[in-house]
């Protein structure tokens, strides 16, 4: 097993399945010669040629609904949302017609496809590059929605989306897309989607986290232990549909909840988290629901960045919080 | 008559200073030697300018910036609008914009991350820059279109590139403009590539400027590179529009000498000696050619302006850096005009967490 880092273990996904499937084509901007703005795609051109690695017109409107045409067509289509903040240009292509074309077409079309969409803040770049607008499409009926925490799920769950058979929306944490390097098994292996992971046990509280703030959420909860109390973490991993069972399950174990997340408070996927604890496990709770998000404000920019995103100390305080209940 | 005399389905460019410094007499538009060395001027200190951003980012001090290397002539474009016309830039336009009047340290200090860079001064007719991919044609329609309705005989210039032509909404900008007759002037900067992409294979048509007829107002296709014809295609597009004769495009044929952005290689998609074949039609070594054929400029002049310039960007860079930095709770100033109460407790929370670490990092420090 090697070494590698999210962007290395998704190019090397991508490239396996192009190798197995000559119906999937890459689509988007920048992804072929440049090999993509993050290089995720780089080196997949020269490798399966321009018509599989295809670089399209700046238009994401126009990739999505393409991909869609491609994926009734047969082809298993693969399109790049260069950042997150563009995928609202092609909202209509994504949620009015794609997220719903299984039950227009009474299932005749169950989409293959599967849009990558880098995701998040924490690189310090320009307005509209940092947003985490995920609870806009895990509203929205019929998308999968899928995030992964590390370079080993990253590859299993992007393989996993790519056979699927429904439309995928792969977010991407950019943040971490080279911060952390792990192992990642070289061959062919799934990740299940749909499933969360447990991926450290704990007894005194849950904290939730998906994304970049998995690592957020696993440093708290190595502090935790260092002051005595045992969190048990859970990586969402898909976020719609989402599997909010293994959190209650959790929940019910440890008697307190700690959802953390980057995106906006309000309505963000905390909210719904909470709900379903609430509705099923309410009375295992030892102490309120505590959330540890982002603000109802836009993104800032670079300078005032890290003030946004929520980072451990701030899990930590959120966790103290519910231990003290 | 520029947009009669060429017609780019025709094929036609103007070109009015060609790449040795030459002008086409029957095609000059009316501008006074003094005009045409301020434009020279500026047009230097805005390369410098450009350079101070790129050796900033390099310090580390800037995030991410998009350079303007090699459009100087074309973001001159801004020279030619009245305080009463609208400019309507994308990311791109810090040369344009410091034209029209932002100084330059706000410009650095945006850049540099700190949103209030964007806070345009007091008068000057400015949207703030779209990073949206041709988003913001469609509010230079809007903001035309108040004009009209206001009675105004106002502008209003929507800045965007030639990748940006293919979005949808930069179509939608063009047919609402044709249909509502607006007073827009769509000025699309062809760099000739969207990041990585080429031009063409960004569109198969010949040319940008060809789509107005579609859209049904006059396009019009220029060297970028030519002050003379930026000036002259300028000039009348303004006039036309203001007079209520409908919107116009502008194509100004450019190239980008430098990366995309800071965060962009071009060497991944460009042959070296590329760049090459297009210095000699770098904008100011043809001005700077034609001044001096006119006895208008020596070396004396280039090295005092050169000089003075340098002096003015260092100064705006020092001020950018100057400048204390955002304090956390401009995160949420501006989102509503008054915070609602949930908002409010969010804004207190971060306050409260902030003075906790501080206290808990003095006792640790
Ligand atoms: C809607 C949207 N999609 C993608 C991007 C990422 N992006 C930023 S600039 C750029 C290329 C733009 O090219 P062009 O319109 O030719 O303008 P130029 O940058 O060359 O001035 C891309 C793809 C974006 N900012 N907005």
């Amino acid at each position: 097993m090697a070494k590698l880092n999210l962007v290395s273990a998704l190019n090397m996904a991508l490239d396996q399945e192009m190798a197995r499937n000559d119906r999937m084509l890459i689509l988007g901007e920048d992804v072929g010669r440049e090999g993509g703005v993050f290089r995720v795609t780089d080196g997949l051109q020269k490798k399966y040629g321009a018509a599989r690695v295809v670089d399209t017109p700046l238009a994401e409107s126009a990739i999505l609904g393409a991909a869609l045409g491609l994926a009734a067509g047969g082809m298993l289509p693969v399109a790049e949302i260069q950042f997150e903040g563009f995928i609202h240009v092609a909202m209509d292509q994504l949620c009015n017609q794609i997220g719903r074309y299984r039950n227009r077409s009474r299932g005749r079309y169950g989409l293959s496809l599967v849009i990558r969409v880098p995701w998040g803040g924490g690189i310090h770049a320009p307005e509209h590059h940092s947003d985490s607008p995920e609870a806009l499409l895990a509203h929205t009926p019929g998308l999968t929605v899928v995030q992964p925490s590390n370079p080993a799920d990253a590859k299993g769950l992007l393989l996993a989306a790519l056979r699927l058979g429904e439309p995928v929306v792969f977010c991407e944490p950019k943040r971490i897309y080279r911060a952390i390097k792990a192992e990642v098994p070289e061959g062919d292996y799934t990740v299940p989607i749909g499933k969360a992971a447990v991926a450290r046990q704990g007894k005194d509280l849950t904290i939730v986290a998906w994304g970049a703030m998995m690592r957020e959420a696993l440093e708290a909860a190595e502090e935790l232990q260092a002051q005595g109390a045992s969190a048990e973490v859970i990586d969402l991993r898909t976020l719609s549909p989402m599997d909010s069972e293994t959190v209650v399950e959790s929940v019910r174990k440890t008697g307190r909840l700690v959802i953390a997340h980057e995106a906006p408070r309000t309505l963000g996927l905390g909210a719904e988290i909470a709900a379903r604890v609430g509705e099923e496990a309410l009375t295992s709770l030892l102490a309120p629901i505590e959330r540890v998000t982002g603000f109802d404000t836009v993104m800032p920019l670079s300078q005032l960045e890290d003030y946004y995103l929520p980072d451990h100390r701030r899990v930590l305080a959120g966790a103290r919080k519910v231990l003290a209940a | 008559m520029y947009f009669e005399r060429f017609d780019p389905l025709q094929g036609q460019c103007l070109q009015i200073l060609d790449p040795m410094g030459k002008v086409q007499e029957d095609l000059r538009p009316d501008l006074p030697d003094s005009r045409v060395k301020q434009l020279y001027e500026r047009m230097s200190v805005m390369r410098l300018a450009d350079q101070m951003a790129m050796s900033l980012q390099r310090e580390g001090g800037m995030g991410t910036y998009a350079p303007f290397y090699g459009q100087e002539a074309a973001q001159a474009s801004a020279a030619f609008l009245q305080p009463a016309d609208w400019m309507v830039p994308s990311y791109r336009e810090t040369g344009a914009l410091f034209l029209r009047g932002v100084p330059l340290a706000n410009l650095y200090r945006y850049w540099m991350g700190d949103e209030r860079g964007m806070l345009m001064p007091e008068g000057l007719r400015i949207l703030p820059i779209a990073i949206v991919v041709g988003s913001q044609p469609l509010h230079a329609v809007g903001l035309s279109w108040a004009m009209k309705l206001k009675g105004e005989k106002a502008a209003a210039v929507a800045y965007f590139g030639d990748g940006a032509s293919s979005q949808g909404d930069v179509h939608e900008a063009m047919n609402f403009a044709g249909v509502f007759q607006t007073p827009t002037v769509f000025l699309c900067q062809n760099n000739q590539f969207a990041i990585s992409l080429p031009r063409k294979q960004q569109t198969a048509a010949a040319t940008i400027a060809q789509r107005a007829s579609s859209y049904g107002f006059p396009g019009l296709l220029i060297d970028g590179n030519d002050i003379f014809a930026v000036a002259a295609a300028m000039t009348e597009a303004l006039a036309d529009v203001r007079a209520g004769k409908g919107p116009r495009l502008i194509e100004m044929l450019t190239y980008r000498l430098g990366p995309h952005t800071t965060a962009d290689d071009p060497t991944k998609y460009r042959a070296s000696g590329e760049i090459e074949k297009y210095k000699p039609f770098d904008p100011l070594l043809r001005l700077r050619r034609y001044l001096e054929s006119r006895k208008l400029w020596d070396e004396t002049a280039e090295k005092d302006l050169v000089q003075r310039g340098q002096a003015e960007v260092e100064d705006a860079a020092k001020k950018a850096k100057a400048i204390a930095p955002a304090v956390p709770d401009d995160i949420f100033a501006y989102t509503y005009r008054t915070l609602p109460p949930y908002l409010k407790r969010q804004q207190e929370d971060l306050r409260a967490f902030l003075k906790e670490q501080a206290a808990v990092e003095a006792h640790h420090g």
